[in-house]
């Protein structure tokens, strides 16, 4: 049973106060308010606790729950639009340009080579823009949420924390029902070269 | 044989050095215990790691961190008068114990006026606080003081009206006759206090017996919130210990053995068929009941404004105890009774 559904019954709904005149919520307090109000702690004292003793026993977190965000290092291409978009400014990208030749004779194409990825966590809003603003994929919500330091220093965590982290990133959400998937372009097949023209 | 062994001095002296020496660990306990029930009332555990089982040695770490802490006194403060509070307060508390019964024979001393004395002894207690509250030179030890001061006047007089009713049923003062007095009514075998007879004094007891500890929800002259612990604002270390929780819990497990012999039949078993457990034991069992009910209305009410608080006390809870006094005498004119 949630905590929520454990205390509802118990709560006057603010509906239930409007309907009372004041007059009446006057007569109805002395002293009925003092026994129901004994009655309430009476009853919570014969239930159990509804606490967690946390570090002992660890509850099982909502299937979506939120702890960090994790770097899937592959995807990253540098673009810098997380860096950008995050309102603290809590990311720290750093990056160099390769060029690597693919085909012989051709001109080198360049790269976007990762060199540092780290977050400040001790900024973090956890606010998700980062995630949301990432084009290629390269940031998700892991659920890990058991990183704290002794020293705030310690809470700038780089780029392999961050992807240790993937380990217990939750599959997306199913899309619902009728709803248009992603758009899948079929692969380019060896394209029928246009001879003749 | 009893009494006499009992009436010894060396005997009489153990007995009041055990009884101090019962009451401090009891201190730790019974606030170990209000911890746990006050955290389940809130749907919470309570102290947990202490000592392993249920955070049983929380209150003993407490009072160690308290002893270990440094003792200021401020600059000017009136020392001798700052540093005697605790004796007074823990005096107070102490007192009560004297005359409470735990059987026939088995009482430090049998006062013809016990229950005026135990009522004389509680009210020491207030005293202290005034002492405090003067010598620490502090606006908020000072307001906390007066307030203590007020709620006592106020309360002392219903909390002894409920008494004198009490007294009345039994035609004395004495706790003992007190006691035996509620054994003459035997419904059944089962031994029936005075508690029937005196419902509303019960509960006038209770409210006032809270008053007088100023405990939740009578506990303005304590107020964190306003007053930052009031009177005890300047006290740190083992004297704020003992002056403040000490000599509370010691007044709290006292007035409790004093509502249990006056309401609820002391150490008279409740059933005669009942007879061989010893009367120290139905007297700790109904002391239990009524710290109990003061920890549950402590935990359950909101504290009170200081003009509500003066107003309850004058003008319901002391007519209340007036009429109380009535319909005993009504009661008492009554044949069966």
């Amino acid at each position: 049973m949630s905590v929520a559904e454990n205390r509802v019954d118990e709560l006057v709904t603010r509906e239930e106060i409007k309907t009372l005149s004041p007059g009446e919520a006057k007569r109805t307090t002395y002293g009925i308010g003092l026994i129901k109000g004994l009655g309430i702690t009476l009853r919570h004292m014969l239930k159990p606790a509804i606490t967690i003793q946390y570090p002992d026993v660890v509850d099982e977190l909502p299937a979506r729950s939120r702890g960090v965000i994790a770097l899937k290092q592959e995807n990253c291409t540098v673009c810098m639009l997380c860096a950008r978009e995050c309102p603290d400014w809590c990311i720290y990208i750093e990056g160099h340009k390769e060029a690597r030749e693919s085909v012989a004779g051709k001109r080198a194409k360049k790269f976007n080579v990762l060199d540092r990825f780290a977050i400040d966590y001790a900024l973090c809003m956890y606010c998700g823009i980062c995630v949301e603003v990432c084009p290629y994929d390269a940031l998700f919500w892991g659920q890990e949420d058991n990183y704290s330091e002794h020293d705030v220093v310690g809470l700038t965590h780089e780029m392999d924390k961050l992807s240790q982290w993937m380990y217990n990133v939750p599959p997306p959400v199913e899309l619902e029902l009728g709803a248009m998937g992603p758009e899948v372009k079929p692969l380019p097949t060896a394209a029928p070269a246009k001879e003749g023209s | 044989m009893i009494a006499e062994i009992l009436g010894n001095g060396y005997v009489q002296l153990g007995m009041k050095l055990g009884v101090l020496m019962i009451l401090l660990p009891a201190t730790l306990a019974l606030g170990w215990v209000e911890l746990k029930i006050g955290a389940h009332m809130q749907a919470r555990m309570g102290p947990m790691y202490p000592g392993g089982f249920h955070g049983w040695a929380q209150t003993l770490a407490d009072g160690i961190k308290f002893v270990l802490k440094e003792n200021i006194i401020p600059k000017n403060a009136d020392k001798s008068v700052f540093s005697m509070v605790p004796y007074v307060t823990m005096l107070g508390a102490a007192l009560i114990y004297v005359v409470i019964p735990a059987g026939e024979n088995l009482v430090i001393e049998n006062l013809e006026v016990g229950v005026f004395y135990v009522l004389a002894a509680s009210s020491i207690g207030v005293i202290g606080v005034l002492m405090a509250g003067w010598a620490s030179a502090n606006k908020y030890s000072m307001m906390g003081a007066l307030r203590a001061a007020a709620q006592l006047i106020a309360y002392e007089l219903p909390l002894v009206l409920a008494a004198a009713a009490v007294a009345m049923m039994a035609g004395s003062l004495s706790l003992v006759d007190i006691v035996e007095g509620q054994k003459q009514i035997v419904l059944a075998g089962f031994y029936i206090p005075f508690l029937p007879f005196q419902i509303i004094g019960f509960v006038i007891f209770l409210i006032a017996a809270t008053a007088e500890m100023t405990r939740p929800p009578f506990d303005m002259p304590v107020a964190e919130a306003e007053l930052i612990t009031g009177a005890f604002t300047e006290y740190t270390g083992i004297r704020f210990a003992f002056s403040l929780f000490a000599a509370e819990y010691i007044t709290m497990i006292g007035l409790s053995a004093f509502g249990a012999t006056m309401f609820l039949g002391g150490y008279a078993p409740l059933h005669t068929a009942l007879e061989f457990i010893p009367g120290i034991v139905w007297l700790l069992a109904k002391t239990g009941t009524i710290l109990f009910l003061l920890i549950w209305i402590r935990w359950t009410f909101p504290r009170l404004r200081e003009d509500q608080l003066q107003k309850f006390a004058w003008k319901v809870l002391i007519p209340l105890s007036l009429v109380n006094i009535f319909i005993t005498g009504a009661l008492k004119l009554t044949p069966w009774i």
